[in-house]
């Protein structure tokens, strides 16, 4: 039996890992997206303890 | 020079599509959709971004108790004829691997959801989790005839996810949601049970086919679908239904009646004479049931910005 460079397993190998990675790219991607919304739709002018804070804040009072 | 065909490992490795088949894609669609309709018909708004990660969070999360249940169950899976195919009965996939996937991802989709969404969300998933591995799979599966009663809490929590996803908090409707899906499990099951005859026998596990008898369950599917119809129905009087949502739930629940009652009616000659046809119908009748009824909840959430969906 020749031995040949590029076995069927291989392949499969490759087909499997190539997943893995755009699985994990797509990961990143969505932490990135999802990290940008949360900062852009904090209203950081409704800083907590300001008189209209933002709703789940706690109001500090003195 | 090793040939790398000839090892065990190369024989049986598995491929991406072996480790998704873990995650039970079915059971992964219906978790998916209705925790949109949870989230959705809830009296708040999402950012679509922080809702479409937060549904995937859910959906990775059910997958990981999924493959929890094939690690846990692999012995009676290989017994049942319906399960037979799967990953890991088949010798795709090794038991340790399905657990390490299980935890994996499991942690993952709560922690991910905490950041997402919110901690209760979180937390909700993380119970969703434990109570479908441990509660169901470990304890009540192969305990208690009550098994697929107590156990359909697990799927019926999306949607209370959903609506957590976006109010942060719970609700009586977000229970409603839940209640129609604890209630429509049972019936769904046992009519499973009923024409798929031998597989709980084999595999010993007590369904009610099998510790209470055949006509027990027949029982016990009507009486379950006629709570579930007061339910149902009920339903569309809340702040999430409207003459849409009833309009469908009245139809189906006749049908889902009259499907519930001819079972009643017959024992197992007819059944075999027809090779479990009523039951079949019904069986298929509730998988179109449930999707319908969610469907209706998430058209009334869609047009009530327009003023048409509810009862204003």
């Amino acid at each position: 039996m020749s031995i040949r460079a590029e076995h069927e397993l291989h392949g499969r190998r490759k087909g499997r890992n190539v997943g893995v990675g755009l699985m994990l790219a797509g990961f990143v991607v969505l932490i990135m997206v999802m990290t940008f919304v949360k900062i852009t739709e904090t209203d950081f002018a409704r800083a907590p303890g300001t008189a209209n804070s933002a709703v789940g804040t706690t109001e500090i009072k003195n | 020079m090793t040939d790398i065909t000839n090892t065990p490992a190369a024989e049986h490795e598995a491929q991406l599509g072996d480790y998704f088949a873990l995650l039970k894609p079915r059971v992964m669609q219906l978790v998916v959709f209705t925790a949109v309709v949870g989230m959705l018909a809830a009296p708040a708004s999402v950012h679509p971004v922080i809702g479409f990660a937060s549904i995937l969070f859910v959906a990775i999360g059910a997958g990981a108790s999924g493959a929890l249940n094939m690690w846990w169950d692999a012995d009676i899976d290989a017994v049942m004829r319906r399960t037979a195919k799967r990953p890991i009965p088949a010798g795709k996939v090794q038991p340790g691997e399905a657990l390490a996937l299980g935890v994996a991802l499991s942690g993952l989709s709560v922690m991910m959801l905490a950041l997402s969404a919110n901690l209760l969300a979180a937390g909700m998933l993380l119970f969703t989790i434990l109570f479908y591995a441990v509660v169901y799979s470990m304890w009540l599966k192969r305990a208690t005839p009550q098994n697929i009663v107590i156990g359909g809490a697990a799927g019926a929590f999306p949607p209370v996810i959903g609506w957590i996803i976006a109010t942060g908090s719970f609700s009586v409707e977000a229970w409603l949601m839940f209640a129609l899906i604890f209630m429509w499990t049972p019936p769904h099951f046992w009519a499973l049970a009923l024409f798929m005859r031998s597989d709980y026998d084999d595999a010993k596990v007590p369904m009610l086919t099998v510790t209470h008898g055949r006509p027990a369950t027949r029982r016990h599917i009507l009486a379950y679908t006629v709570l579930l119809a007061v339910l149902a129905v009920g339903t569309g009087f809340t702040a999430i239904g409207g003459y849409i949502y009833l309009s469908f739930a009245v139809v189906l629940n006749v049908l889902f009646l009259i499907g519930a009652y001819r079972i009643w009616q017959r024992d197992e000659e007819m059944s075999e004479e027809d090779n479990y046809k009523v039951e079949r119908q019904f069986f298929r009748l509730s998988l179109y049931y449930l999707f319908l009824h969610f469907g209706a909840i998430l058209i009334e959430a869609t047009l009530r910005p327009y003023g048409l969906g509810g009862w204003s």
